[in-house]
């Protein structure tokens, strides 16, 4: 998609989106992974949905924060280790500047009532903006029309949500089980083949 | 010296901390309270309050905090550079096989296990961040007393935008903030 753009407008959007996303990104990980998600799947075109999922669970499998890692792994997507630096730079500046200022101020910053109103209602926006995501990603899984998929997203999500099993764990086993489906596809496929040729 | 000290402690910080998020917290407590005392337990707990309070990861947030208060500028610079770079070679390596491998047979396999599983914990996250905002507590300690109507309705009308419209995230974050704060700024309680 983005082939007959130019490098530098590449860097530079990149370094751009990143940071904005990074200064903008209260509530974890996965609120930058949905920020990325519409900036460079709906608008940008860029990145395919399935490929995001796929580069959210590499960010996932690697130790550290989810959001610099994405951005590594959508970095070096469109621009190899370049992009990866770009992205990477423009991810950490934000917390950067924003926590050297408020450790110098901190006093003053924990204290006030509006700040702390204003932290807590956001939440609000943050929670829709996640969910705007998970409809779109969980109505694909859904439309695939495999109970496999469907029931995979439903077990991973009691496991994660109600009994706090850890990300690795999930990835691991969720990746093992796409797997074997894969392998047992390919057998059945090959003695298909296999009787179909028999008969002339 | 201290800078590498700083260094080695936030780069055992960034490759140990799988799960991302509150899995650094125990590990970066290790290090600079119980390891190398450069914080009082106390200081140590208003730094989480901070890094939570601000956006950005965790684990980013604290290395730049602990960076600033124990060595200045440089120290933040350090800190967070030592927390990345574990991530930084380790996700540059899966990345380059995923674009390697990813039309094999069994990588697809693999990915397409891997896609309902990242929908279902990016949905967790969503449901622990709307509990969050609704109740002001986790889900084992709801109290329908706490419910607070102005969160829940400034959450209906974000989502109504976000799909109805497609206006961009970052506008609904920050106003949900300045409608929310003026609301229960003029608003009587």
């Amino acid at each position: 998609m983005a082939d007959n753009l130019s490098s530098i407008y590449i860097y530079r959007k990149l370094f751009f989106t990143n940071l904005i996303i990074s200064a903008c990104t209260f509530g974890g990980g996965f609120v930058i992974i949905t920020m990325m998600r519409k900036k460079f799947v709906e608008e940008l075109h860029w990145i395919t949905e399935d490929e995001m999922l796929d580069m959210t669970a590499i960010a996932q499998s690697a130790p550290g924060a989810l959001a610099v890692n994405a951005s590594i792994v959508i970095g070096y997507r469109m621009k190899r280790f370049a992009g990866a630096f770009v992205c990477t730079v423009a991810t950490i500046i934000p917390p950067l500047v924003i926590i050297s200022v408020i450790a110098l101020f901190y006093n003053q910053f924990r204290d006030n009532r509006y700040i702390a109103v204003a932290l807590q209602v956001m939440r609000a926006g943050v929670a829709a903006v996640i969910f705007d995501v998970v409809f779109s990603l969980a109505g694909n899984i859904i439309k695939t029309k495999s109970i496999l998929w469907i029931g995979l997203m439903a077990v991973a999500f009691i496991a994660s949500y109600f009994f706090n099993v850890g990300a690795a764990v999930i990835i691991l086993l969720c990746g093992a089980v796409g797997f074997i489906r894969v392998c047992l596809a390919d057998r059945r496929d090959n003695s298909k083949t296999k009787t179909g040729g028999g008969q002339p | 010296m201290i800078y590498l000290q700083l260094f080695l402690s936030f780069f055992q910080v960034g490759l140990f901390s799988f799960g991302g998020g509150y899995a650094a917290v125990p590990l970066i407590q290790n290090e600079i309270v119980e390891t190398h005392h450069w914080m009082e337990l106390s200081q140590f707990a208003d730094l989480i309050t901070i890094a939570e309070m601000t956006p950005g990861p965790i684990a980013i947030n604290s290395a730049t905090f602990v960076g600033q208060q124990v060595a200045g500028l440089p120290g933040a610079i350090i800190c967070t550079l030592g927390c990345i770079l574990p991530s930084f070679i380790i996700v540059l390596l899966l990345s380059c096989l995923y674009m390697r491998y990813r039309s094999m047979k069994g990588m697809q396999g693999i990915l397409s296990g891997l896609r309902p599983a990242i929908v279902a914990m990016i949905a967790g996250a969503g449901l622990s961040i709307l509990l969050l905002a609704l109740f002001q507590s986790a889900l084992t300690s709801i109290k329908l007393s706490n419910f607070r109507i102005v969160e829940c309705m400034l959450f209906l009308v974000s989502l109504f935008l976000l799909r109805r419209y497609r206006i961009s995230p970052i506008a609904v974050i920050f106003g949900s903030g300045i409608v929310g704060t003026l609301l229960y700024t003029l608003l009587p309680s």
